[in-house]
């Protein structure tokens, strides 16, 4: 990824959402959501369940049409060109039980970039091989997926997000189910590959991963609330305005504390995910 | 001895039905390991059931068994498809809607021939005794254009059975081929009617594969132990059928089920037998302390 991405215009943001509305069935989801990610840095989107974060990645995926505005990858159109995106899916929607090796799955991320009827070339597989060294994963390269750990099934999905050679690497909740050293694994792995020159946006439930390792945050409640350095976004007035009564604020020796309100996959429940907030 | 062994394909009705129910066997075998991956077994058998209508309407007015059983299965296939993606049904309740509607007008149709019972039981058990080069042709065939098929987009049917999502990220036309993997089950179910009959195909298209899934690790030894079971069951069903004097289409069924119960208590990896042989005695439990 390092010398095909220097040579490309690093001047031009790697997304940008323009002014987009979309949705399904001709209801708007998102209303009006404008943004840009800069090359090298990593964004986190976060907002309650039905907020928009699937729509938002599946719009960016090319998956969903614009109703209205656009999103463009370096410039260029995010349909047309899909393997400038890397994406990697919740792990839940993903089949772990398919007789697939861990090396299968990696050189699947090459198919973006081969027609119909395409035979998978040697440059195919090194390329595989080469995303699952950057990931650690290459000495479990023959390993079926479904004798992977949590983590280890994480890495996976980003090795062939990675096979391609994408622009932008859009991960779909990539914590959620991972304990606290695994999510710092994977947390260290992006940063290192952000050195590289990737850029990351990734949806998260997980506030103080987004305050603590993003460079900027997205606060989605179907309009975007707000964006920016996460120490100037993250504030009691706009989590309240992105969570509604989804969060509960608690004021502890003069600090605030947002303990969001876990209603996701798990059942009800909170979790406690503890920013330092501004007041 | 080996007068048992060559004695069946003496007559020339044995050689054509075991080149017939071969060609069946191997692409109910291919096909079936993404019947058995994508959870699709119901729609190869509501597809053979709905297919009886087809079958009876061409019956009735004298026309080809095996076109009219084509003729109805295909639409069949892409209206199930349809239903489930579009009504947002459920694929099961698509797949009972046009299942029992495709069966039920085949049954009023069938019941006004004068022969009904035996000429019923042949549909829906098939009868691969009788089966002509004509129709040997035919099945050989169409097995080959599903084969065809299958290898020419086995990256884009793998990917997408796997990941539909990311295989439209990727620019993979997913909405062609979760058209196309359905036809192709219908065409093979179609093919291998006339083998094993309308009732038994599903064990065709399931056992095999299910019985392979229990001995490989990944897709392409799956599919050839796939296809290596369902060749013996085949051999060995019309061993089975000609010495035992049984009828083919059962007799090729429950030789496949018993390699599937062999795979199932035997596989080096993944035999039953072994798990329990493999247990590790917990250490015995000491005085309470």
């Amino acid at each position: 990824m390092a010398t095909e991405t220097q040579q490309r215009n690093d001047a031009k943001p790697v997304l940008s959402v323009n002014g987009l509305w979309a949705g399904y069935g001709g209801r708007p989801v998102l209303e009006g959501v404008d943004f840009e990610v800069d090359r090298g840095d990593m964004v986190g989107i976060i907002g309650p369940n039905g907020s928009g974060k699937s729509t938002l990645i599946k719009t960016i995926l090319g998956l969903v049409k614009p109703m209205r505005g656009g999103v463009s990858i370096t410039g260029r159109s995010g349909a047309l060109e899909r393997h400038l995106v890397g994406y990697t899916p919740q792990t839940e929607l993903v089949d772990w039980d398919f007789p697939v090796t861990v090396a299968d799955v990696a050189l699947m991320g090459r198919y973006a970039r081969r027609g119909l009827f395409h035979r998978t070339t040697k440059a195919d597989r090194d390329a595989a091989d080469a995303a699952l060294e950057r990931v650690k994963m290459l000495d479990l390269r023959d390993r079926l997926i479904g004798e992977l750990s949590g983590g280890q099934r994480r890495r996976v999905l980003l090795a062939r997000a990675m096979a391609h050679d994408p622009e932008l690497l859009l991960l779909d909740e990539p914590m959620a189910g991972l304990d606290a050293t695994a999510q710092h694994q994977l947390l260290d792995l992006l940063d290192e590959l952000r050195r590289d020159g990737a850029t990351v946006v990734l949806s998260t439930h997980d506030l103080s991963c987004v305050s603590q390792r993003c460079d900027k945050a997205a606060c989605l409640n179907r309009r975007l609330i707000a964006f920016g350095r996460p120490s100037e976004v993250l504030t009691e007035q706009v989590l309240g305005d992105t969570f509604g009564t989804h969060l509960l604020m608690v004021h502890l020796d003069g600090q605030a504390y947002a303990y969001q309100h876990h209603t996701h996959a798990g059942g009800p429940g909170t979790r406690p995910a503890m920013p330092k907030l501004k007041k | 001895m080996i007068d048992a062994f060559t004695e069946p394909w003496q007559f020339a009705f044995m050689q054509r039905a075991l080149l017939a129910a071969s060609f069946a066997a191997v692409v109910c075998s291919v096909v079936g390991v993404f019947v058995v991956l994508r959870g699709m077994a119901f729609m190869g058998d509501a597809v053979a059931h709905s297919s009886l209508a087809g079958m009876s309407v061409a019956y009735f007015f004298g026309g080809s068994v095996f076109w009219g059983a084509f003729a109805w299965a295909v639409p069949a296939s892409l209206a199930i498809t349809f239903i489930s993606r579009r009504a947002n049904l459920r694929l099961d309740t698509a797949i009972g809607i046009i299942f029992a509607s495709g069966f039920a007008v085949g049954i009023i149709l069938m019941s006004q021939v004068s022969n009904y019972t035996a000429d019923l039981f042949g549909l829906l058990f098939g009868n691969v005794l009788g089966v002509s080069w004509g129709e040997v042709i035919l099945v050989g065939l169409v097995a080959g254009g599903v084969l065809v098929s299958i290898i020419a987009l086995y990256k884009e049917l793998l990917f997408t059975a796997y990941d539909a999502t990311m295989s439209a990220a990727s620019g993979i036309p997913v909405r062609f081929i979760q058209y196309l993997l359905p036809l192709l089950v219908s065409v093979t179910t179609v093919a291998s009617l006339k083998a094993v009959g309308i009732v038994l195909v599903l064990a065709l298209l399931v056992t095999p594969a299910a019985t392979a899934a229990l001995l490989a690790r990944r897709i392409p030894g799956i599919m050839a132990y796939s296809v290596v079971t369902g060749l013996v069951a085949t051999v060995a069903g019309l061993y089975l059928s000609f010495h035992a004097d049984l009828p083919t289409g059962p007799s090729i069924v429950i030789v496949a089920t018993g390699l599937f119960l062999a795979a199932l208590l035997f596989s080096p990896s993944k035999g039953l037998v072994w798990q329990v042989w493999r247990t590790v005695p917990l250490p015995s439990e000491g005085p309470a302390a």
